[in-house]
């Protein structure tokens, strides 16, 4: 039984079958790779299960319970916590205040009409925000402007306010998209540790090898928006389809 | 049936009116991605150049009237129109009566002008901000035009007739067979109609059949490939603004005889062409013309008495009405395309 | 203090001694001078900056945090004024009740309208709120005249009703609006040398409910949900993805904004009792629009400035004349001061509005944070260590989108 399980996932965008026949399982405190060439359906796969998309066809079952016909905040108070591919971050507020947030909606739900206290009253927000800025080694940028920070620095307040939730499963879309080397190597340390302090399951996207092979315990490999196979690193880096259908175009 | 057909022409001035202006601002929102709310004041500027140009014609100089006496025995003096003493009485006179469309021509250099200036002065500086700023600005770049309007010609409605040979109306009914005096149409709400249609002709085929027009076309569906093809498309974006002003301009000098000049009926008629240009569809140039015919008909069917008595103050609300119902159900609206600021 | 921090407090102090000492401040010129013209302290329009200072509040919540740029709130200005005048009408000329029901049913005027326009953002939602402004300025004018008073607007007659209070008074005249038996238009005077201050019932009693407003403005602004409602303005996707649901949230800034502008509706209508369909003019819309960017969009003290000087600019600047400028200018030689009249002329008087319309436009372009982004600029030209001035409300400047 895994935490997150999907059966026969179908969705189609006018002519395109963009996902057909999907099935994930992706079981609970493991760390699960979806690799794929351009165009395989990973993202489409991504936006099923958090509610932004919803599928033509098939069920996705988290924790025994269906996603779909779900809000995205509905979803991520069910505990699933996404990050994106160009950090999502709140711009104009400052480091503390986004920190702050998804603890907020941890705490309250998904909507509170508190507008009377003050924000700094809120003690065990307050507190639970700095000890995650402490975490993430960022207490010292706390009241800069988050717009402002360095891309890798609002990928770490993202990741950030993701954990912050204690979310049981992260999915992460190409977290090291764009990133200079220096950048990557610490989010790949970032995720490792959190992997290992924490009970959390980790669905990543990812095209870069050496992020995935430095993290994954399994990898579903998706072509033509549908599962290739799905097997443990060492054997998807053999696995002669996956060669030929993948590795062997970007290697 | 005599009803139906009436209320349709009825509402083909508005409708060019509109049609014409929310043309103007889907060209620029299209190609320069630029909401502009001085669109309106443009609209009221073209008018304004008709009042201008029937005032210089009627520039005038005394002259004694051969032959005639004032009761102290000086000689009876007149005004006469210095194009009397350039081109003879009766040139002169058909110029007089002829200002309205004599604008056009008139009007033309002034709002290609205008629109280059707003285009370079200003807009150009705000591409790149917030469409919330870009409303803003216009919005107080409109009460500027219209405070200097006001400031020149007053406050009050300046009536500006068409030529004499317009002026009438005609039985509509009786030239299509059907009973005479139900459908009675002024002649220059017909040629308002037609000269509106002549001129979304003009826009269409240039966009369509020339080179300028399909380099635009190919900016509107995707600015940032076309900039890569190292394309100058701001140059040819100034020129479209210019366009669009222009389109605006004489929507308002032809306009001028219906209406009665006044400094604000660009505001007027800017409220209204937002809200055709939303049920129209963000971005799309024939759900814009569409909508602004549409609408102009809608309104005056609702302005009928039966409609009335039926639904009391329909005719007051029935194109927010309409545009509430487009946004809400369909929000790209009639012709928009799919993704073009729908949220 | 009052459960603010130290620079909010202070910052709430301020405006408080400012609207309690108004009537002298801004009666700076003996009223026998050449310059008793720019005197502001009179209660007509003492009563307009405290009025038009709580509608800019209100609006700011919205436009400020959330960034919905709406452009038909004058809509519930207008039904806070009928709701006003209708409760002088039946109940009594007491202000309370009439204030009260003006803020209910804007508020309840506001959840229907923001129900639906808060389906769209951005340029839609500015349109939608538009076009539900004008539509309910079109039934008020033609079809709901028996509500409204259509054309001539809506006054108090001799023959209503006024269940709780005396129909007319005792030499038959239509009683005026006042608070528990205190005449909102009842004035003292005060002579000092040449110098006179006015004190009016209505404008303190305007005064009190701003300070008010403004307080709990601060405390939307400090508070988790003010910061919610930032968190829309600066990304609504991630706030979904965080478990937030921002509709409710909008909404709530919505209404709330909405039963500010009801206030204000009402006081107008308790100052002057009378309502008419021009208050919910799309122009009344811009008003407030023009009052709260000039001011400082997304400050706390901004649209309070923003609608001060506005409001002093159409009553004083609007009241100079060419005769007046010549005046002024009567030290230099002839020829120039025609000269220096006539480049000046347009821009007073009659043409006030075409000062606005520039100094907005500058201030969009040139200064986005509005009065009070150049009042920091300034303290920070001077050296003043003051960038966080009290002025400063929210953390985020930025102009909204």
């Amino acid at each position: 039984m895994g935490i997150l399980e999907v059966k026969d996932v179908g969705k189609r965008f006018g002519g395109l079958q963009a996902l057909s026949d999907v099935q994930l399982n992706v079981a609970e405190n493991t760390c699960h790779a979806i690799i794929g060439p351009n165009g395989a359906g990973k993202s489409t796969l991504l936006n099923c299960l958090i509610g932004k998309l919803i599928p033509d066809s098939g069920s996705v079952m988290f924790d025994g319970q269906s996603v779909l016909g779900r809000t995205p905040f509905e979803i991520c108070q069910m505990g699933i916590s996404r990050v994106f591919q160009t950090p999502e971050i709140f711009g104009d507020l400052t480091v503390l205040e986004n920190m702050m947030i998804p603890i907020f909606a941890k705490r309250d739900g998904s909507f509170e009409m508190n507008g009377i206290s003050s924000v700094f009253s809120q003690k065990d927000v307050l507190e639970d925000a700095e000890k995650m800025l402490e975490d993430m080694n960022m207490a010292d940028k706390r009241h800069m402007h988050a717009a402002s920070m360095s891309r890798g620095d609002k990928r770490r307040l993202e990741i950030g306010m993701c954990l912050s939730q204690n979310p049981r499963l992260l999915l992460l879309d190409e977290p090291t998209a764009g990133m200079a080397r220096a950048d990557t190597n610490n989010t790949i340390d970032l995720l490792k540790e959190i992997k290992a302090e924490r009970d959390i399951t980790i669905a990543i996207i990812e095209h870069d090898m050496h992020v995935v092979f430095s993290l994954a315990d399994r990898i579903t490999v998706l072509a033509q928006g549908t599962p290739l196979v799905e097997d443990s690193p060492e054997n998807i880096k053999g696995h002669p389809k996956v060669r030929e259908a993948y590795l062997g175009e970007s290697a | 049936m005599d009803a139906i057909i009436l209320q349709i022409l009825n509402g083909l001035d508005k409708g060019s009116a509109y049609a014409l202006i929310a043309l103007g601002l889907t060209l620029i929102f299209g190609t320069l991605g630029v909401v502009n709310f001085a669109h309106g004041a443009l609209f009221m500027i073209g008018a304004f150049c008709a009042v201008t140009l029937s005032r210089l014609f009627n520039l005038s100089h005394k002259v004694a009237v051969p032959g005639e006496t004032d009761f102290l025995g000086n000689p009876l003096m007149r005004d006469q129109p210095y194009l009397y003493d350039i081109f003879g009485e009766a040139t002169g006179a058909a110029l007089i009566d002829w200002a309205v469309p004599l604008a056009i021509l008139f009007s033309i250099p002034i709002m290609l002008f205008v629109g280059w200036a707003m285009e370079r002065g200003l807009i150009k500086h705000f591409y790149k901000r917030p469409h919330a700023d870009q409303i803003l600005v216009t919005f107080g770049l409109a009460i500027v035009m219209q405070e200097i309007i006001k400031y020149y010609y007053g406050a009050n409605p300046i009536p500006t007739p068409a030529p004499a040979a317009f002026t009438g109306s005609f039985d509509f009914g009786a030239m299509l067979g059907l009973d005479p005096n139900q459908i009675i149409y002024p002649y220059w709400r017909l040629v308002y109609f037609a000269f509106a249609t002549v001129i979304i002709g003009a826009v269409f085929a240039f966009l369509q059949f020339t080179t300028f027009g399909m380099v635009v076309r190919a900016g509107m569906a995707d600015r940032e490939t076309v900039g890569l093809l190292g394309i100058n498309i701001d140059k040819r974006f100034t020129i479209m603004f210019g366009i669009a002003a222009a389109v605006a301009g004489l929507a308002g000098v032809m306009y001028a005889p219906i209406n009665s000049p006044n400094y604000h009926m660009g505001m007027d008629f800017l409220v209204l062409s937002f809200v055709v240009v939303v049920v129209g569809g963000m971005g799309s140039l024939p759900g814009a013309v569409l909508a602004g015919f549409l609408l102009g008909i809608l309104e005056s069917f609702a302005s009928m008495s039966a409609v009335i008595d039926l639904i009391p103050g329909i005719n007051q609300i029935i194109i927010y009405l309409v545009a509430i119902i487009i946004l809400l159900t369909r929000p790209r609206g009639l012709m928009g395309r799919k993704g073009v600021m729908e949220d | 203090m009052f459960g603010l921090e130290k620079k909010d407090a202070k910052l709430l102090l301020i405006v408080a001694a400012l609207v309690f000492f108004a009537p002298f401040l801004l009666n700076p010129f003996p009223s026998d001078s050449g310059m008793a013209q720019f005197n502001a302290g009179y209660p007509d329009l003492m009563q307009r900056f405290v009025i038009f200072g709580i509608f800019a509040i209100g609006f700011n919540i919205l436009f400020g945090l959330t960034g919905y740029l709406s452009f038909g709130h004058a809509a519930f200005l207008g039904v806070g004024s009928y709701s006003a005048v209708w409760m002088f009408k039946l109940l009594s000329m007491n202000v309370v009740p009439a204030i009260i029901l003006a803020v209910i049913v804007s508020g309840l005027f506001a959840i229907v309208i923001g129900y639906v326009s808060l389906r769209r953002s951005g340029i839609y939602f500015s349109i939608l709120t538009l076009a539900f402004a004008q539509m309910s300025f079109a039934l008020a004018y033609s079809v709901l005249t028996p509500i409204t008073g259509g054309e001539t607007g809506l006054q108090l007659a001799l023959n209503d009703p006024r269940i709780l209070g005396a129909a007319q008074t005792a030499d038959g005249n239509i009683p005026v609006p006042g608070i528990f038996g205190l005449e909102m238009r009842s004035t003292a005077e005060l002579a000092v040398g040449p110098w006179e201050f006015v004190f009016n019932v209505g404008y303190y009693f305007s005064g009190i409910l701003m300070l008010a407003s403004f307080y709990l403005a601060i405390r939307i602004f400090r508070s988790p949900f003010g910061m919610m409602l930032r968190a829309v303005k600066s990304n609504q996707q991630r706030m979904s993805y965080t478990g937030l649901n921002p509709k409710p949230y909008t909404l709530a800034a919505f209404v709330i904004s909405g039963m500010y502008a009801g206030l204000a509706g009402g006081l107008m209508a308790a100052m002057d009792p009378l309502a008419g369909a021009e208050r919910m003019f799309w122009t009344a819309s811009g008003e407030v629009v023009l009052m709260t960017i000039l001011g400082g969009v997304g400050t706390l003290i901004g649209p309070v400035l923003g609608a001060g000087a506005i409001k002093y600019m159409e009553n004083i600047i609007s009241k100079i004349n060419s005769d007046i400028l010549h005046g002024w200018f009567a030290f230099l030689p002839d020829g120039l001061e025609d000269f220096v009249v006539a480049i000046i002329y347009p821009f007073i008087g009659k043409g006030w509005h075409l000062t606005l319309g520039i100094i907005f436009m500058l201030v969009v372009i040139f200064l986005p944070g509005g009065l009070v982004e150049g009042g920091q600029r300034i303290a920070k030209l001077f050296g003043k260590k003051k960038t966080n001035d009290a002025k400063d409300g929210a953390e985020a400047k930025t102009p909204a989108e």
